[in-house]
């Protein structure tokens, strides 16, 4: 019971006060512009829209997709995280990292139609279906859709087994969210590249893992049938 | 440099246009007022460079306001000093604009090493307010400072055989850290075409707002084509070089498939990962983008060097 408070009042609510700073940034430097551009030459206003810099939509879109893979990144490291260390209930707070990724990667979305293309539809459709980059920086989108709408309690239950194959598609959009920022970086890939390197290894503990209990299993004896896949956990 | 009889530079002989242009700004000033008599060059906003004397050639500007100096000199693709576009006015500091001198190479007959201030000494500077379009799909309005690249072309009388003017950045890793780094293959180098090189719109600029240009903007000396991606335009500029060959400029030569030798504004020829057609505008808010103009809308004075050219092949 203690710990279960300890999250309601005290982890859950600083991980939500955090994962909130960067869309709180962005709205406050979102209002900054909005003044600005109706007029208002107010010292307020100014270092309000200093916020995103001389090219606002390109920072707000950027801002909202590398968050959204951050947290992505973040989500991943909590299995490792609670393996590793022991300190099992870290998991409670993996629902709320992922919702946030989700909603983060959504604004993105949102702020690449309304700002960036203009509410121009044709032309999103374009980007879509012919640019390789934005294709899969969609699909990504989109699978994370059936991972949010599942992630209640309800849903857990009704799905079962199936919940946890469902959410391992949280791989492929990863690998699919890193490429996606791989891929529109002119030149200079270095930040690129180490987000392919931290999620190899955050991929790489899995197989290992899963390498290792395969082993585990085979190497036993056959008269013990005791440690079946299908008993554990 | 030849002295004509009389002691006159064949520089110092103020160039046809410049003459009809003064008069058509004459003119005007009879139609709208003594106000109109001098154009002055736009003030800078807190430039803290020396002023440059020019005045404002009206006949070359575009009516639209200027992006404000800060922005300018803020947001900046200079990859010599990090690729972030607010790195080069962070880092740029380390770059010594003076003393500077500029190799004259090639197919000329009129070829060495000189001074900056003898390489400008003869070419009165101008204004002009001109739009700027980065390949990256942004784009500002600016005032540079500078003269035609043409004028100084023809002081040292490129032979036959120099079909293109290639142009190479300082080399220099004491001054531009990046260029330690392999995210380019250093020293960036651009090219023109002859007859693009010519073209009256093709500016060698020394300042921006009316003052000395900041070094993150490609001081003391850098190239404006405004019919290009802003790529075309080199920054710090060393060497000149006349050539029979193409020059195998930077971009091309890393991304031959993103990137060509000429690099024309064009809203109907998309980069293979982005549109074109259209760019966001800087300083204009979140609701910025404009459509893009054929040639950046400088259709008028440059399209017939292209005449017949696949415009999709030669991007």
């Amino acid at each position: 019971m203690k710990v279960e408070q300890r999250y309601r009042y005290l982890y859950k609510p600083v991980v939500f006060a955090a994962c909130s700073v960067p869309a709180v940034l962005l709205a406050l430097g979102t209002v900054g512009v909005v003044l600005q551009s109706s007029g208002s030459g107010a010292a307020a206003a100014n270092a309000l829209a200093s916020l995103l810099g001389p090219d606002p939509v390109a920072k707000l879109l950027h801002s909202c997709g590398k968050t959204a893979l951050n947290l992505i990144l973040i989500t991943l490291l909590v299995t490792p995280v609670r393996q590793l260390t022991g300190v099992t209930h870290l998991v409670r707070l993996r629902r709320m990292l992922g919702l946030f990724a989700f909603f983060y990667a959504s604004l993105h979305f949102i702020i690449y139609i309304v700002l960036d293309r203009g509410m121009d539809w044709h032309s999103v459709v374009t980007d879509i279906t012919k640019r390789p980059y934005i294709t899969i920086g969609f699909s990504a989108l989109l699978m994370l859709i059936p991972l949010a709408i599942t992630s209640t309690n309800r849903m857990m239950r009704r799905l079962g087994r199936r919940w946890q194959k469902l959410h391992r598609l949280i791989y492929l959009i990863a690998i699919f969210g890193v490429w996606h920022y791989y891929w529109q970086v002119k030149r200079d890939v270095r930040l690129p590249l180490l987000y392919a390197f931290l999620l190899a290894l955050l991929l790489g503990y899995r197989l290992v893992k899963q390498w290792q209990a395969r082993r585990r299993l085979t190497a036993k004896p056959r008269g013990s049938p005791s440690l079946h896949p299908s008993t554990s956990d | 440099m030849k002295k004509l009889p009389g002691g006159i530079l064949p520089s110092e002989i103020t160039p046809r246009e410049v003459f009809l242009n003064r008069r058509s700004l004459l003119a005007g000033a009879l139609a709208g007022g003594a106000t109109a008599l001098l154009p002055q060059a736009h003030a800078a906003e807190g430039s803290p460079l020396p002023r440059l004397p020019c005045t404002r050639n009206a006949k070359y500007s575009v009516s639209e306001q200027p992006t404000s100096y800060a922005d300018i000199s803020g947001y900046n693709n200079f990859y010599e000093f990090g690729t972030d576009k607010g790195d080069p006015k962070e880092n740029a500091g380390t770059l010594r604009p003076k003393p500077w001198s500029v190799a004259i190479t090639g197919e000329a007959e009129k070829t060495g090493t000189f001074h900056l201030e003898d390489i400008l000494h003869p070419h009165p500077l101008e204004e002009r307010v001109y739009r700027f379009r980065c390949v990256e799909a942004w784009s500002m309005v600016i005032p540079w400072v500078g003269f035609p690249l043409a004028d100084l072309i023809k002081r040292f009388s490129p032979t036959s055989r120099a079909k293109y003017v290639e142009f190479t950045t300082l080399y220099d890793t004491t001054q531009m850290p990046y260029e330690r780094t392999s995210i380019l293959p250093w020293p960036y180098i651009e090219g023109l075409r002859m007859d693009e090189a010519v073209n009256p719109l093709t500016l060698m600029v020394v300042g921006l707002y009316g003052s000395v240009l900041p070094n993150q903007d490609g001081a003391p000396l850098r190239l404006i084509v405004p019919w290009k991606y802003g790529f075309k335009g080199i920054k710090s500029i060393v060497k000149i070089n006349f050539t029979a060959q193409q020059p195998r400029n930077t971009w091309a030569v890393v991304a031959p498939n993103e990137y060509g030798f000429y690099a024309n504004v064009n809203p109907h020829v998309d980069h293979p990962r982005w549109s074109q057609a259209s760019e966001r505008v800087i300083g204009k808010g979140l609701f910025a983008r404009q459509p893009t103009l054929m040639f950046n809308g400088y259709e008028n004075e440059v399209a017939y060097l292209y005449k017949g050219m696949d415009l999709r092949r030669y991007f």
